[in-house]
């Protein structure tokens, strides 16, 4: 080769090297051409290469293609499951290039029981491809999938309408759907939203301009995501970065490693901790390609600082003459993805920038009605359910509205035993300001009161099915604690039902808060310093582990009264099983709603066989000899 | 959400990406490792994990399952590797599988690459306890791949449930698992082929001299060139290995792993053929082609 030709090569080389990358989803609802559209794209763009086409071939001809034509959706399909069933069940990535972008398009499920799916192909998009069939127009899940879009983030849309062919190329129908679709969309702020009729499996318009569109005289699809400007407004936003990792290779230095988030920052920069608020200015900007002098967006980079500041993952550096906002306390926009719907009250995680944190959810504003946006009044969110929510988190949190950082006002939604993941959501404003919040610093304490009881606070927590025997055994400890002149309180069905729940039934969501409370309660008591008793069947392992994470280790005793269905269910003091076999009363602990037992609780007492007496001696038994007594 | 897409080359972008991913598993699991293949994109994966974390080294060692039937000029390119960058490495072989001779000639390529890849892999990730596990998997090389999470979660048992992963939001990864549960980890899951040589030219990373064309012993089988790269491989009686300028796309186990036509004998050479090429990158690799689907399967028994 001439050194020309090599100059040459290099220079088609640095080229290749410099393009930008689009990341787009393409979504909407079943069968509406999706995976042929990308299959086409891929075809058109020649990223198919011959091995594929030839299992393509044979693929087609063994699902059935009619004809020796090539099913594009066997392409994107990938999982047994999904050429089986011929549907989309989760998000596929494909690559292809032009001359201008690299693309990477992720395929998105259209049925409605996978939009968690969608949404997890969406997070990560700049561009949504909504398709629409030419014939049905907008459906349900058109809808769904644009509010969904919108409420990820994604700011730049493409209405395809597709299968044009099929109603004779007709810019009538065309029209139709674009301004219903648009009328629809006024409310999502898209900053681009561009309409195109196309036909995926023929390509009109796709890559090349279709000469059955004349009347068509905007950009082909190809021509429009190789230009759409998707810059967003990253850096001209307040510095933003979550601190992922601390970098301390030897005693002399000490780094925080991180991705710029948003904005940008300079060496000699003044910043900020978020929530201890302490300052410090950036001292250099380390990576291994050597110190820059500044790194904006989406840079990955090492920050040293010029004063000894205590900084840990999870913390949040941000530009010292705008602090983000930290607070407890949020209003969110929040979509459910999972099948065990959201409780009210019940102990979650979720993870927001690198930090991750006790959270529940203390209140369901509403939920939207994906169709006509209109709030709906909700006790519990169910999965593909969008509502907006108060949270509470155990810790201030730093964070932006998402509409302004979305990277540091987004959050996940993590399940603390099946680890699972439950749930999206964007912050929409912090209810009050944490530095705000000063509890009453009180010279009378739990240990104060308890010193003057000579006796240590604890909660006896007694769960099991029902007809165990719970309540006779508590008090029957009750009785003996005061013999010992011991102060003790008992909360049980009895008095807390009729007076601070009576406004709460047997569904699951209103048993979760009712313990919820229970345990509020429980816990006031033990500050007062008391012995607490608690008699309630407590169903959900997830609700006693929230009750014993409210107090302080050894101050929560769980003890479960430990009998046989079988046996609880002859017993049958009140009749209650006998009703709940025959229908009469729901969501029945053992019949029709599970017993969670406990894992590993401080005591089990074998209720099947022994008398209430002799486990009421136990329970004291085990306070006296673990000092709870004085 | 991600939209700094105009600002940075495509190259930049993913660099930023797969080290945030590489600080995330550091910070958040108890016992990471990193698979190491040997291969380009191991190349890439390793000096993606040296930069993330300078000037510390990478915070875990390197783990590489040895079949046995790796080319020669791989386990050599594998120790210098290690030792140059002072990282940890674990060598792990199936003893069982080795003392039992299996072999991809007399046992097929299936029961082959399950005792001795991935009953392997299991074995070793057990063994040492690894909660997280890198590897260097990209989406573009197949279809089932094309399907899975950057975090992708395993049992106890180290089995792939495709039709129920968590969903994944943003950068948000949810890395919470319980006591023996792991995830595997794919920093390179956003790369093409075409990018991880580019990236290979920009940084100049060394790669195993197998990548680059020249005259090799070659053996046609089934239509593939397999190189004769020891004594092990049976001649058919009559068969005499031949000179040939070839190269390899990919890199596995020699008896299993096609060698392609080629003049590109340097990095440029190779990105311009990437550019012009016409066939997958995985037509040579025998072991993907016994079905379709085949991936898949091996996945979910806990092939990487």
């Amino acid at each position: 080769m001439t050194r020309a030709g090599a100059d040459a090569v290099e220079d088609g080389l640095a080229a290749h090297e410099n393009k930008s990358q689009l990341r787009f989803l393409t979504c909407g609802s079943v069968d509406d051409g999706k995976s042929t559209l990308i299959g086409r794209l891929l075809y058109d763009t020649k990223l198919l290469f011959e091995d594929q086409l030839a299992t393509l071939s044979r693929d087609s001809r063994q699902h059935g293609a009619p004809g020796g034509d090539l099913d594009f959706a066997l392409l994107v399909d990938g999982l047994a499951a999904e050429r089986e069933q011929g549907i989309t069940i989760d998000v596929a990535y494909r690559f292809f290039a032009t001359g201008k972008r690299k693309f990477i398009v992720a395929d998105t499920p259209g049925h409605e029981q996978y939009t968690r799916n969608m949404a997890t192909g969406a997070s990560n998009s700049d561009l949504a491809v909504i398709l629409v069939d030419a014939r049905l127009g907008l459906l349900t899940q058109t809808r769904r999938h644009s509010f969904i879009v919108s409420l990820l983030g994604i700011r730049h849309v493409v209405l395809a309408v597709n299968k044009i062919d099929l109603v004779d190329f007709s810019q009538a129908r065309f029209d139709a759907i674009v301004a219903e679709y648009r009328a629809f969309a006024d409310g999502l702020a898209f900053e681009t939203l561009v309409a195109i009729p196309l036909s995926a499996r023929d390509g009109d318009n796709v890559l090349t301009r279709s000469p059955r569109t004349l009347w068509y005289d905007g950009p082909t699809l190809v021509e429009h995501l190789e230009t759409v400007n998707v810059a967003d407004t990253a850096l001209a936003r307040p510095f933003r970065m979550p601190v992922q990792w601390v970098n301390r290779p030897n005693l002399d230095f000490r780094g925080f490693s991180g991705t710029v988030a948003s904005g940008e920052i300079r060496t000699g920069d003044a910043i900020v901790v978020a929530g201890s608020g302490r300052t410090s200015t950036v001292k250099a900007i380390v990576t291994k390609d050597g110190l820059l002098p500044r790194a904006g967006a989406g840079d990955a980079v090492t920050l040293t600082l010029a004063d000894e500041v205590d900084i840990s993952r999870g913390d949040v550096l941000a530009a010292a003459d705008a602090w983000p906002d930290v607070s407890d306390q949020f209003a969110a926009h929040l979509i459910w993805m999972h099948d065990e719907p959201l409780f009210p009250g019940r102990p979650y995680l979720i993870k927001i920038g690198t930090r991750t944190v006790n959270t529940s959810i203390t209140e369901i504003k509403h939920k939207v009605d994906v169709n006509s946006f209109q709030k709906l009044a909700a006790k519990t969110l169910g999965l593909n359910e969008v509502g907006v929510v108060n949270l509470a988190t155990q810790q201030p949190v730093a964070f932006d509205p998402f509409a302004e950082v979305p990277q540091t006002g987004a959050f996940i939604v993590i399940d603390r035993i099946s680890n699972l993941t439950l749930g999206a959501g964007m912050i929409d404003f912090g209810l009050r300001r944490a530095t705000n919040v000063h509890r009453q610093a009180l010279d009378v304490s739990k240990a104060s009161r308890a010193a003057l009881k000579q006796q240590k606070p604890v909660i006896l927590w007694f769960t099991g099915l029902s007809g165990a025997g719970k309540s006779t055994v508590a008090n029957l400890v009750e009785a003996k604690l005061h013999a010992l002149a011991r102060h003790t309180y008992m909360l049980d069905g009895d008095n807390v039902r009729h007076g601070l729940n009576k406004n709460l039934g047997f569904t699951e969501v209103d048993r979760v808060e009712n313990i919820r409370r229970v345990a509020e309660t429980a816990k006031l008591f033990l500050e007062a310093g008391l012995i607490v008793l608690t008699s309630f069947i407590s169903p959900f392992r997830a609700e006693r582990r929230m009750a014993r994470e409210l107090v302080e280790d050894g101050e929560f005793i769980e003890i479960h009264v430990d009998v046989p269905l079988a046996v609880a269910e002859q017993r049958d003091p009140k009749g209650l099983y006998k009703r709940a076999r025959q229908g009469l009363i729901k969501n029945f602990t053992g019949i029709d709603s599970p017993y969670e037992a406990p894992e590993a609780p401080e005591l089990r007492l074998d209720a099947g066989t022994r008398s209430p007496e002799d486990m009421a001696e136990e329970v004291v038994a085990y306070l006296t000899t673990r000092g709870y007594l004085g | 959400m991600s939209a700094v897409a105009d600002r940075m080359s495509h190259l930049k972008r993913l660099e930023a990406e797969s080290i945030f991913i590489m600080r995330e598993v550091a910070a958040e699991f108890q016992k990471p490792v990193m698979l190491y293949s040997i291969g380009k994109d191991s190349a890439v994966m390793l000096h993606l994990a040296v930069k993330a974390f300078y000037p510390s080294p990478p915070p875990f060692p390197l783990l590489h399952i040895d079949t046995t039937w790796k080319f020669r000029e791989m386990i050599a390119f594998r120790d210098r590797v290690a030792q140059s960058l002072g990282l940890e490495l674990i060598v792990h072989t199936n003893q069982t599988g080795l003392a039992q001779n299996i072999n991809p000639f007399d046992h097929g390529s299936s029961v082959y690459t399950n005792v001795m890849k991935t009953d392997a892999l299991k074995e070793a990730l057990t063994l040492h306890g690894f909660d997280a596990a890198f590897g260097g998997a990209r989406r573009d090389e197949e279809k089932s791949r094309a399907k899975e999470r950057i975090f992708s979660f395993r049992t106890a048992t180290h089995t792939w449930d495709p039709k129920n992963q968590r969903p994944e939001l943003w950068n948000l990864y949810n890395t919470r698992v319980k006591p023996g549960e792991s995830i595997r980890v794919f920093p390179l899951s956003n790369w093409t082929e075409l990018d991880v040589w580019q990236y290979i030219l920009a940084e100049q990373i060394p790669v195993v001299p197998l990548y680059f064309a020249a005259k090799r012993p070659i053996v046609r089988r089934g239509g593939q060139m397999i190189m004769v790269d020891d004594e092990r491989l049976p001649l058919a009686p009559g068969e005499t290995p031949a000179q040939r300028m070839v190269r390899f796309r990919t890199l596995g186990c020699y008896p299993l792993t096609a060698a392609i036509d080629s003049d590109a004998a340097t990095v440029e050479d190779i990105v311009r053929e990437m550019l012009t090429v016409r066939t997958s990158e995985r037509a040579g690799r025998l072991i993907d082609h016994d079905e379709s689907g085949s991936m898949e399967k091996k996945k979910r028994e806990g092939y990487f």
